[in-house]
């Protein structure tokens, strides 16, 4: 399954302030009762959207936000899917925060969303930037691990293997783990458990 | 220096390095359930896949079946689509499923180890957090999302990078009323939500040596609401005689040689681990969490903390706690009055987690105003308990007695929370929200303090009951 090479998102910000934000928050679970991801984006932090009229996704200065810019162990909790998926389908194309959950970030990226790191400093300072200015442009690259707001060029990390694969076109891996279908069936063969524990 | 289990399986599945220096690493377990799969099979349909090793892959039913009324089609259209789209998707790609009328229906991380699926030195996949469960065998289980299940699905396979392991080693004896789930959430209270990412938690110690199969399960089963992707315990005698005779365990001679192989990926004595964490188990008292997070815990005789009690990075979330449980700092847990008493999720389900919480409702009536769940892991364990007579202690102390599913863990099927309501629960999230109502309040504890609590009507010290 061909992919295409992502080195850069660029768009308009949205900050979401605070930590532990959990998958459950960014799409509850009732929403997971389909068999597609068909019409998620509409119900993104739905149930914090309605409990507070101040939450940036109910903001139409940040509706066309590309570039989430959140903070400590974004999308901790359920392995759902449907989190980022929801995300996407909102706009959001990559993700900056201090920290990542870490089957939230895996779905991130098989998914084509960068998530990158930065430190609290800079993620607040980032924060600002697009609170300051809505309209304004983040370019997120990962050739040079920096993610720009104006005159704020701020250092991100990523996993070497999720930039690596997001550069090279390869975060969709079915084709890639396809290939080596011959060396798995090797490893298979060499389990003892695969042979049923058959005698040597 | 010898090498932690987590580098002996994980090295015994990597089958090649990647082009981006991901390992491919083959799964040897791939468990299925009706919320993450549907999209999963439809890219396959898309893309022409076939399923690439059936006999790994068994599927079930969990999330979304009630369990009063189970009799179909459900009262709830998308439930109803959702069971039908698994049962095509396991009849078109000839994938076991263990479905509503199948003895062996349950959730799915309560019958991989019950059906003797889950054994040591496997790696185990499955769209669900919570299959770091698994890792109770000594095996490595990770919880995927669904473009990765649709990988397993085609290819057996993840592209992942390894983790590090941390070493956390429980010692010292756990007083009566005390339990796994006690110990869990004071690991993640200590090292935090976040503490555990990038990490591998092997849990160790004497107290781990000494605890059955099932606590160990609970403890694995949250790891990851510690960040931590998987949490195993190495191999031992009780879990070679937790296996022995179970379906889908080796018979006779192969029994005996998978016991040798279970034994030599166990931590060498020598293993070198990134970390190691001592947590003393006499020190802990019967736990309950009072935020939002699963690291938001207290001991039973504790107050609500204040914002002086806390690290700076705990400070925020903390408000954020206070504000949506409406509890006041300073105050103490204990006497909380609750709503609900869920007694069931792949955390706390099993059959000596039900013995614990009959052994406390036993003579006693539950409190008139809670409305109280009992709802078995699975079909085996609700026979089980039948065939001991406990489903009859909880009904006659007011308990419903229901059957088996993921239920208000997070209620996707029709047991939820309503508004306000405060739950005592024994399953694994207390986040905004989880059990069905976005304003719906959950305290996290063993089954035993919630059965404590389903009786005196607010939260209590199960000790003084037993």
């Amino acid at each position: 399954m061909p992919a295409s090479s992502i080195s850069q998102v660029a768009g308009p910000g949205i900050a979401l302030r605070g930590s532990d934000i959990d998958t459950d928050r960014i799409i509850p679970a009732r929403f997971l009762r389909m068999i597609t991801f068909d019409g998620l984006g509409d119900h993104a932090f739905e149930d914090d959207r309605k409990s507070n009229p101040e939450h940036p996704f109910n903001d139409g200065r940040f509706r066309d936000a590309a570039v989430l810019v959140a903070n400590g162990n974004f999308g901790c909790g359920s392995s759902r899917e449907h989190a980022p998926q929801a995300l996407q389908r909102w706009g959001i194309q990559a993700i900056v925060g201090e920290s990542f959950a870490e089957i939230f970030q895996g779905n991130c990226t098989v998914m084509g969303i960068p998530c990158v790191t930065a430190s609290s400093a800079d993620v607040a300072k980032l924060q600002d930037a697009v609170e300051a200015d809505p309209s304004q442009p983040l370019d997120v690259d990962l050739a040079k691990k920096t993610v720009t707001c104006g005159n704020l060029v701020t250092q991100v990390d990523l996993p070497e293997g999720n930039r690596v694969s997001l550069l090279e076109g390869a975060w969709d891996a079915t084709g890639m783990l396809l290939e080596g279908a011959d060396a798995v069936r090797e490893v298979a063969n060499s389990l003892p458990y695969a042979r049923g524990f058959e005698r040597d | 220096m010898g090498k932690p289990l987590f580098n002996k399986v994980w090295d015994a599945h990597a089958v090649r390095r990647l082009p981006s220096g991901k390992t491919q690493l083959f799964v040897g377990l791939h468990l299925v359930h009706e919320v993450t799969s549907p999209q999963a099979f439809d890219m396959m349909r898309e893309s022409g896949l076939e399923v690439a090793y059936p006999d790994r892959t068994f599927a079930t039913v969990d999330h979304i079946v009630p369990t009063d009324v189970r009799t179909r089609p459900f009262a709830d259209e998308m439930a109803e689509q959702m069971m039908v789209a698994i049962e095509k998707n396991a009849d078109e790609f000839e994938i076991p499923l263990f479905d509503m009328n199948d003895d062996r229906q349950g959730i799915v991380h309560v019958i991989g180890p019950e059906l003797g699926l889950s054994q040591p030195g496997m790696t185990i996949a499955c769209g669900d957090s919570h299959t770091s469960t698994h890792g109770a065998f000594g095996a490595i289980a990770f919880g995927i999302g669904t473009s990765q299940v649709r990988d397993v699905l085609a290819t057996q396979c993840l592209a992942m990078d390894p983790l590090k392991v941390r070493l956390i080693k429980v010692d010292g004896d756990l007083a009566d009323g005390v339990y796994a789930k006690d110990v869990v959430l004071n690991v993640i209270r200590q090292l935090g939500v976040k503490g555990g990412v990038g990490y591998a938690y092997e849990f160790g110690g004497d107290t781990l040596a000494r605890m059955s199969m099932e606590g160990r399960m609970s403890i694995c089963n949250m790891s990851i609401e510690g960040g931590a992707r998987a949490g195993y315990v190495n191999p031992d005698q009780t879990t070679f005689d937790y296996l022995e005779g179970r379906p889908h365990s080796p018979a006779g001679d192969a029994f005996e040689r998978a016991v040798d192989w279970w034994t030599s990926i166990a931590s060498d004595e020598d293993a070198d681990y990134d970390d190691v964490y001592d947590l003393d188990a006499a020190s802990i008292e019967p736990t309950v969490t009072w935020g939002i997070t699963p690291g938001q815990a207290i001991g039973v005789s504790e107050k609500v903390p204040a914002l002086t009690d806390l690290q700076d990075d705990d400070r925020d979330v903390a408000c954020e706690a206070y504000d949506y449980m409406d509890f006041q700092p300073g105050h103490p847990i204990a006497g909380t009055r609750i709503d609900v008493a869920f007694i069931g999720s792949c955390t706390n389900s099993r059959i000596s987690d039900l013995r614990e919480a009959a052994r406390v409702a036993k003579g006693r009536k539950v409190a008139s105003h809670v409305k109280p769940l009992v709802v078995p892991g699975s079909k085996n364990v609700l026979e089980a308990a039948e065939a001991e007579g406990l489903h009859e202690i909880f009904i006659e102390a007011g308990f419903e007695w229901r059957s088996a599913g993921c239920s208000m863990c997070l209620a996707m099927n029709p047991d939820k929370l309503q508004g306000r309501q405060i739950s005592a629960s024994s399953s694994n999230r207390n986040f905004k929200g989880r059990q069905g109502s976005p304003t719906g309040r959950t305290l996290l504890m063993s089954p035993a303090m919630v059965a404590a609590a389903a009786i005196a009507g607010e939260i209590t010290d199960v000790r003084q009951m037993l």
